[in-house]
């Protein structure tokens, strides 16, 4: 067999190629792994590889196209999964001591979904445990390390599956995303990263942090090929009466059409964030002349009170996630101690031994948010914050289609470097607001910054439901920038430039 | 408002939380640091503003009322820590009682 380059190819690529018979389904799914064998070592993208699944489901790929069937949209394309997603015949951890054995015993419905439209289970992805982190620092089975230089962080949550795309171990993945988890790591790695609207994807089957906040979403390395994961994950489930039955569009079909007559706006007082880094404030301002060279009605606008989501959300998020983890008690499932003296010493040293230490000050955070004398005070005042967001973005969106924000402040820094959880949190300033209004917005390569030599990502924000007005938006500036980065890592093993 | 030790003791008991004391005192300078900055929504008028609880206003749905399987009883005790195979145990605490 010929290795297949998955850095060089994309899932649409990937899918065609089986369809033309150039290459197998098997095939992939070797390459995919033969990948991981080079270099997860180092990157540590994966926690548990499943090729059973893998093979057994790319067997079913070629035994279709050998029948003369139609595949399906993602037939053949290698796809990473998010620890956090249930998925029979793997474990299911959360990157969490508590979790280190569980088996999934349901499907979790966006990983189904993903599955029917001919993907392939490669395996399942770090993370920050339980989702709580922008770094992957807080897995309790080690960091995952950026492809594009191993000694800084590939963001958080959902850095496997952002690391896995960019170092072409996978076509595609499965992240989760409740203040920045998707969009923050695929800027830090060079990949697509988008959080879909409140609702477009069921939650059903991923383990819940903040259920007013949550959202599965792709990772890819073009906007087409999130799109076309997009629209097999989109859609009404029975199982989780928060997803929505506006109909989903044909996302992929949105593309191609530039960026003509959109109204585009930039947000001025976020971009003016003390701690922005002056070259990433620089590349929305380009960004937005590209934007204007396409023909985009381009202009300014604020959001003031989105300044103050990072304080809203560091007390909804907690609040209902300590509410979420209650559930891990060592009764039904996880981590139990043995020679508890009762059920308060079993519950209190089975849930203090299973989690980490972001994890007990989630907890505790949230707990005191909620607790007797506190709530208004915190978590009334923060419901009411955010109204004021919502009220902010809805208004923007009446004068613009899109918004323009950088992705993050700063590009990935070093293993170690925010010690301090605070500094940590902000990592999230610009993608925290949109979890809290409910929007979609996706994070695209912007380009490499001169000092670093890393990734830096465009945060796009788009209406609520409108996905396809927000992936036009991101495959027009895809195609006007000609960016399609490939770590070091990566070039080095295959011998190709990249960049093309 | 300064977050206490005792604050912190009280909080970890109703999260159900053994902290150590080592734990207990480092979580009150995290969690007093975090707060510090969290402090700015005190001082914003809100006064008047709609809490939001959910992003979109959705109203409740219903299934067809049809009878589906559920999960199976070998699936929902596959990750028990002790059952019998028939249901979840755990130890017994004669006369034990929990605070309330």
């Amino acid at each position: 067999m010929s290795t297949i380059d998955l850095s060089a190819l994309t899932a649409r690529e990937v899918r065609r190629g089986i369809a033309s018979g150039d290459f197998s389904a098997r095939e992939v799914a070797e390459s995919a792994y033969a990948r991981i064998e080079a270099l997860d070592g180092e990157v540590h993208a994966f926690l548990q590889l499943t090729p059973e699944l893998a093979f057994a489901a790319a067997d079913r790929v070629d035994r279709a196209r050998a029948a003369g069937e139609e595949l399906p949209p993602l037939a053949g394309v290698p796809a990473g999964i998010k620890d956090n997603m249930n998925l029979i015949g793997t474990r299911t951890t959360c990157a969490s001591r508590i979790l280190g054995n569980y088996e999934s015993v349901y499907d979790c419905t966006a990983v189904s979904r993903l599955l029917e439209a001919g993907a392939l289970p490669i395996g399942k992805c770090n993370m920050d445990e339980f989702a709580f982190g922008s770094s992957t620092e807080n897995s309790a089975y080690g960091p995952t390390r950026n492809p594009w230089d191993l000694e800084r962080v590939p963001g958080g949550s959902s850095g496997g599956s952002a690391a896995c795309v960019a170092a072409g171990m996978a076509s595609i993945s499965l992240g989760s995303d409740t203040g920045g988890s998707i969009r923050q790591p695929g800027a830090l790695t060079g990949t697509v990263g988008l959080k879909p609207t409140y609702g477009r994807v069921s939650r059903y089957g991923v383990v819940a942090f903040g259920s007013s906040l949550d959202q599965i979403g792709p990772f890819g390395k073009t906007v087409d090929d999130v799109a076309l994961a997009l629209e097999a994950i989109s859609g009404a489930d029975v199982m989780d009466a928060t997803s929505s039955v506006e109909p989903v569009d044909p996302y992929s079909e949105a593309l191609g059409r530039g960026a003509q007559g959109l109204r585009v706006g930039i947000v001025s007082d976020m971009l003016a964030m003390e701690g922005c880094g002056e070259e990433i404030r620089r590349v929305v301002n380009s960004s937005a002349e590209t934007f204007a060279a396409l023909g985009a009605e381009v202009g300014e606008v604020e959001l003031p009170s989105a300044q103050h989501g990072l304080a809203a959300y560091y007390i909804i998020g907690p609040a209902e996630a300590s509410s979420n983890l209650a559930r891990f008690d060592g009764i039904r499932y996880g981590r139990r101690v043995p020679d508890a003296d009762d059920v308060l010493d079993l519950y209190m040293r089975s849930r203090a031994e299973g989690f980490g230490p972001e994890t007990i000050r989630r907890i505790m955070l949230g707990t005191y948010a909620l607790s007797a004398g506190y709530y208004d005070a915190y978590y009334g005042q923060a419901q009411k914050a955010r109204t004021r967001i919502i009220q902010d973005f809805r208004a923007a969106f009446e004068r613009f289609d899109v918004l323009l924000t950088p992705s993050t402040p700063e590009v990935a820094f070093r293993f170690g470097e925010k010690s301090d959880p605070y500094t940590m949190y902000l990592n999230d300033y610009y993608t925290i607001p949109v979890n809290l209004a409910g929007n979609c917005a996706v994070s695209v390569p912007s380009g490499l910054c001169t000092t670093a030599g890393m990734p830096m990502g465009l945060q796009i924000i788009g209406d609520y439901f409108a996905e396809s007005t927000l992936l036009r938006a991101a495959a027009a500036f895809e195609e006007a920038t000609h960016f399609e980065p490939v770590p070091p890592l990566v070039r080095a093993l295959t011998g190709t430039e990249g960049g093309e | 408002m300064a977050i206490t030790e005792s604050d912190v003791r009280h909080v970890a008991l109703l999260a159900r939380l053994a902290l150590t004391d080592e734990q207990v005192t480092t979580l009150t300078a995290e969690l007093g640091a975090v707060l510090g900055h969290i402090d700015e929504l005190q001082r914003l008028d809100l006064a008047g503003v709609e809490p939001t609880a959910h992003p979109l206003s959705m109203t409740d749905r219903t299934r067809p009322d049809v009878v589906v399987p559920g999960l199976s009883r070998e699936l929902a005790l596959l990750n028990a820590p002790d059952t019998d195979g028939t249901a979840f145990l755990i130890p017994a605490f004669a006369g034990a009682g929990e605070e309330s």
